[in-house]
């Protein structure tokens, strides 16, 4: 076999295999968009779930799961960043730092069922919180960190070294620079890596099923007051999310039309991860153009 | 910006911003160590108890077969036989895809490559894990039903699946590994007149062979620990399967069935527990051996 | 400043009783909730329940007991339920550790907690019945099995359809994982004893997926609630007799199981007056015939926890 034929058959598969791969691709959107966006109304994204009618919606679960992002985000974002930014600017490259980098990897590779379990066997069950968003946030949060940590340190790490020594010429402390100067340059690749870590959040279901746990209470959506038991914001209500409503409907469902509410239930789960995706390049890229435009 | 900071009066001030910035930084990282250490500590209290509590041997749980609760025999090994057979085969299967996608984005069209196939790979990398699951029972099961001997479900439909959920992580490792490939390099090579592909198998792959194994661990890492979707499809028969078509189980499709039908205390749910510290003791390998490679990497 | 000072301590004191009251819910032994105004006498005044009930366990007994409880604050408009989820082990191991009022369980509390003493705590309440039946794959050709066949087949001895009287058909077993509430009601009850995990066997904890997986595998067997049976399966009449709720109640068909509502000790007075809200012809005759369940009522005989049948 000749050097070309080789080279030639060589790049076939390279090809074939990169086509099979956006074929896969395809086909699992296809088949999760044809199958769900039929069952796509209004209605079906407001109107609560039915245990044993046909006719139910998924209303709790998708206010569920923004409901405990957002939560989560509050509590991953300031601490995330402060790890980040402890790790690029002001780690001194001992071992300390070493082992705080492991920790960093070790945290973001756990399996996500540990987790839970951990959160079941601490957060609900040793403190008390109960089967609860706040367990949940709480839980996510700890996949999330790691995340954040790495997102930040990489941001700041990427900001051109003169822009910081302009700021230590100008007789500004470290603190300040970090604010002023770095925090804003590298806020675009942050804000990026926030949104991409928030569609991970948002498909999680096996830690959700034992900290956040598989019901929701009747919600009330006019009553905003945190304290009260059946408000949707009171944090310390059992919460369940769209994508442990899917693993439940599948699996547990009794209603008629479980098998359509799984399909549209996923399909929304798969666009709201794709608007995420659309939203990360997005905000990216204008952040991206206003920096450099300003700059 | 704002340079009326500069006066020397203010240089207490900056001390006292210094401290918050430190102090703040240093409680978040402090956090992160605490919650890592509660984590094992919690994890590591539990599983223990199947050998101080309850009185099972080491050696029987790690390669005792029978898993008969009813009886007190715990023997894990099918779940742990389970966990490494589909993620290795997972491996097996997503690394050749994923290096061949990685090569077609940076070797071969890379502007068609990083406009299509890339966002094709992160949205893959996006899909939740349920919906992998939903759709490996009603597509592939029945699928692997009709052409293979067998129900379908088992060894291959979780591996298959799972191969799918771990391609993006090897992809993205592979990519980058490839992208970052000084040009000389390659320009030698077909400076010397070889053929694409003679570079790619002589010169490239060579090269960025550790940074790719890094993802295939990464990956295997990930396959690991994955519990719904795979939990959907394996079967879970808690035996070692004698074909690749036959029902098996994992260590968190195992957990996953059986941990909230247990009463915590009971020696059953402190086997499972076991079996959650067995899969937190492969975090820390995997991590071991990716570190190991980056060093390679590195040389 | 001092006013000050004082307001911010109220303050926080004020946040941190309504953070302490919302975490642990179940401080409220007794109906007298933690805030004062609801300490008001509720012994003359008995219709006036107030306090919040958090029940937990059992994913199949969920539903009623959710749809029950929205029911019963509506008309007690002092008491608030939360109904979670979690597991009949979860419902049980909350209970006795007094994380939540009820726990709620497939099975009885002595089959699941190995410690004597933390089960002899828990007090039963069974709120309806649960009956289940053999389900095959249409595809078969049988629909009735004896109790030696069912015995033999989920033990492994007989392994195709045609040794029953159906298609030359392998058959394949599509089970719950060790530790289900379920599997422990029928191998009680249909097969009388404990059946292996065979080689190769499905185990799946959830109906949907098993009635899936049977409907859709040649030659499979499972077994199911008869809330989950349609038309997409077919039901097999065990000795002869059909699977039905009249059957049941009347005695005649043996594979069923209690729904379990557990309290640690004594339930407190707003506690008790839901569960016998939940034993009232209005639930009874209602929600759990509506969810497919077999009233408690309605039953003609009882058993007990060693699984000793007698007329009531």
């Amino acid at each position: 076999m000749s050097a070309k034929l080789k080279d030639r058959i060589a790049t076939g598969v390279i090809v074939a295999f990169s086509l099979l791969i956006i074929a896969i691709l395809l086909g699992m959107l296809g088949y999760i968009l044809v199958r769900g966006l039929s069952h796509i109304s209004w209605d079906f994204l407001t109107s609560v779930p039915e245990t044993i009618r046909a006719g139910g919606g998924i209303g709790p679960q998708l206010f569920n799961s923004l409901y405990l992002l957002v939560l989560t985000l509050i509590i991953t974002i300031p601490l995330g960043i402060g790890a980040g930014i402890y790790m690029a600017e002001y780690a001194k490259g001992g071992r300390l730092t070493a082992a705080v980098r492991l920790v960093v990897e070790v945290l973001s590779s756990f399996p996500s069922i540990v987790v839970g379990l951990f959160g079941l066997l601490l957060i609900v069950n040793t403190f008390n919180f109960g089967f609860s968003v706040l367990s949940g946030a709480l839980v996510l949060t700890i996949f999330n960190m790691p995340l954040m940590v790495r997102v930040t340190e990489q941001a700041f790490r990427n900001v051109p070294k003169e822009q910081k020594e302009a700021g230590l010429a100008m007789g500004l402390s470290h603190w300040k620079i970090i604010t002023s100067i770095l925090f804003p340059v590298a806020l675009p690749a942050i804000i990026t890596g926030t949104i991409l870590a928030a569609g991970r959040i948002f498909g999680e279901a096996a830690a959700l099923l034992f900290t956040a746990g598989m019901t929701t209470p009747r919600l009330d959506f006019t009553d905003w007051n945190p304290m009260s038991l059946n408000s949707p914001i009171n944090p310390m209500r059992p919460a369940e999310t769209l994508s442990v409503h899917i693993w439940k409907v599948n699996s547990e469902g009794i209603a008629p039309d479980a098998a359509e509410i799984a399909a549209g239930a996923s399909a929304v789960l798969v666009l709201m991860v794709l608007i995420f995706n659309l939203l990360a390049r997005w905000v990216g890229r204008l952040l991206y153009r206003k920096f450099t435009s300003i700059k | 910006m704002k340079a009326k900071q500069e006066t020397p009066l203010l240089f207490r001030k900056h001390r006292a911003e210094e401290w918050i910035g430190r102090i703040y930084t240093t409680f978040c990282v402090t956090l992160l160590i605490v919650v890592i250490f509660s984590i094992v500590y919690f994890v590591a209290s539990k599983g223990v108890s199947t050998f101080a509590v309850n009185g099972i041997s080491l050696s029987e749980f790690l390669f005792g077969t029978e898993w008969l609760p009813d009886n007190n025999q715990f023997g894990a090994l099918p779940f742990i036989f389970g966990s490494f057979i589909t993620s290795l085969l997972a491996a097996v299967i997503a690394s050749p895809l994923s290096v061949c996608a990685a090569l077609f984005m940076t070797e071969i069209m890379p502007s068609w490559g990083k406009k299509v196939l890339q966002p094709v790979v992160e949205l893959l990398a996006g899909i939740p894990s349920v919906v992998y699951g939903f759709i490996g029972l009603s597509v592939l099961v029945p699928f692997l039903r009709d052409i293979f001997p067998g129900q379908g479900i088992g060894v291959a439909a979780g591996s298959l699946v799972l191969s799918i959920m771990i391609l993006p992580t090897i992809t993205s490792i592979a990519t980058d590994a490839l992208g970052s490939l000084p040009r000389n390099l390659k320009e030698a090579s077909y400076g010397l007149g070889a053929t694409r592909w003679q570079t790619i198998a002589g010169v490239v792959l060579p090269t960025v062979m550790p940074s790719v194994l890094t993802g295939v661990v990464l990956g295997m890492a990930r396959a690991f620990g994955e519990a719904l979707a795979v939990q959907m499809v394996i079967g879970n028969a808690p035996h070692i399967p004698r074909s690749l078509f036959e029902s098996a189980s994992t260590l968190t499709s195992v957990i996953t069935l059986n941990m909230s039908n247990t009463v915590m205390g009971s020696a059953q749910n402190n086997a499972l527990w076991s079996m959650a510290l067995i899969l937190l003791f492969m975090t820390f390998v995997f991590v071991f051996v990716v570190r190991l490679l980056e060093r390679r990497a590195k040389i | 400043m001092k006013l000050k000072k004082s307001v911010l301590l109220a303050l926080t004191l004020a946040f941190s009783v309504s953070l302490a009251a919302c975490g642990n819910n179940n401080n409220s032994q007794g109906s007298s909730a933690s805030n004062g105004s609801s300490a008001s006498n509720n012994k003359s005044a008995e219709t006036k329940l107030s306090g919040s009930i958090i029940a937990s366990g059992s994913t199949a007994l969920q539903p009623l007991v959710d749809q029950a409880g929205k029911k019963f604050s509506e008309t007690n408009s002092g008491v608030s339920i939360q109904v979670q989820g979690g597991g009949s082990g979860t419902g049980l191991t909350q209970v006795s550790e007094g994380q939540v009022q009820i726990g709620n369980s497939d099975v009885f509390a002595e089959e699941k907690i190995d410690d004597a003493s933390k089960a002899a705590e828990l007090k039963d309440h069974q709120v309806a019945v649960v009956a289940m039946a053999a389900v095959v794959n249409k595809e078969v050709g049988v629909t009735n099995l004896t109790k030696q066949q069912l015995v033999d087949i989920f033990t492994g001895k007989i392994t195709n359809w045609k040794d029953v009287q159906g298609k030359d058909q392998k058959i394949v077993i599509v089970n719950r994982p060790g530790s289900s509430g379920t599997r422990a009601t029928f191998e009680k009850f249909a097969l009388g004893q404990k059946a292996p995990d065979l080689q190769g066997s499905i185990q799946e904890d959830s109906s949907g997926t098993v009635k899936k997986l049977v409907k859709e595998t040649p030659g499979a067997i499972g077994y199911l609630a008869l809330s989950y049976i349609d038309d997409t399966v077919q039901p097999l009449q065990y000795d002869g007799v059909d699977a039905t709720a009249d059957n049941v109640a009347a005695g005649k068909y043996p594979v069923w199981a209690y729904e379990h509502m557990y309290t640690k000790g004594e339930p407190d007075a707003t506690t008790k007056a839901f569960l016998d809200y939940m034993l009232s012809d209005e639930v009874q005759n209602g929600d759990v015939v509506e969810m497919g369940y077999i009233p408690v009522s309605k039953m003609q005989v009882v058993r007990d926890v060693k699984g000793n049948v007698t007329n009531k």
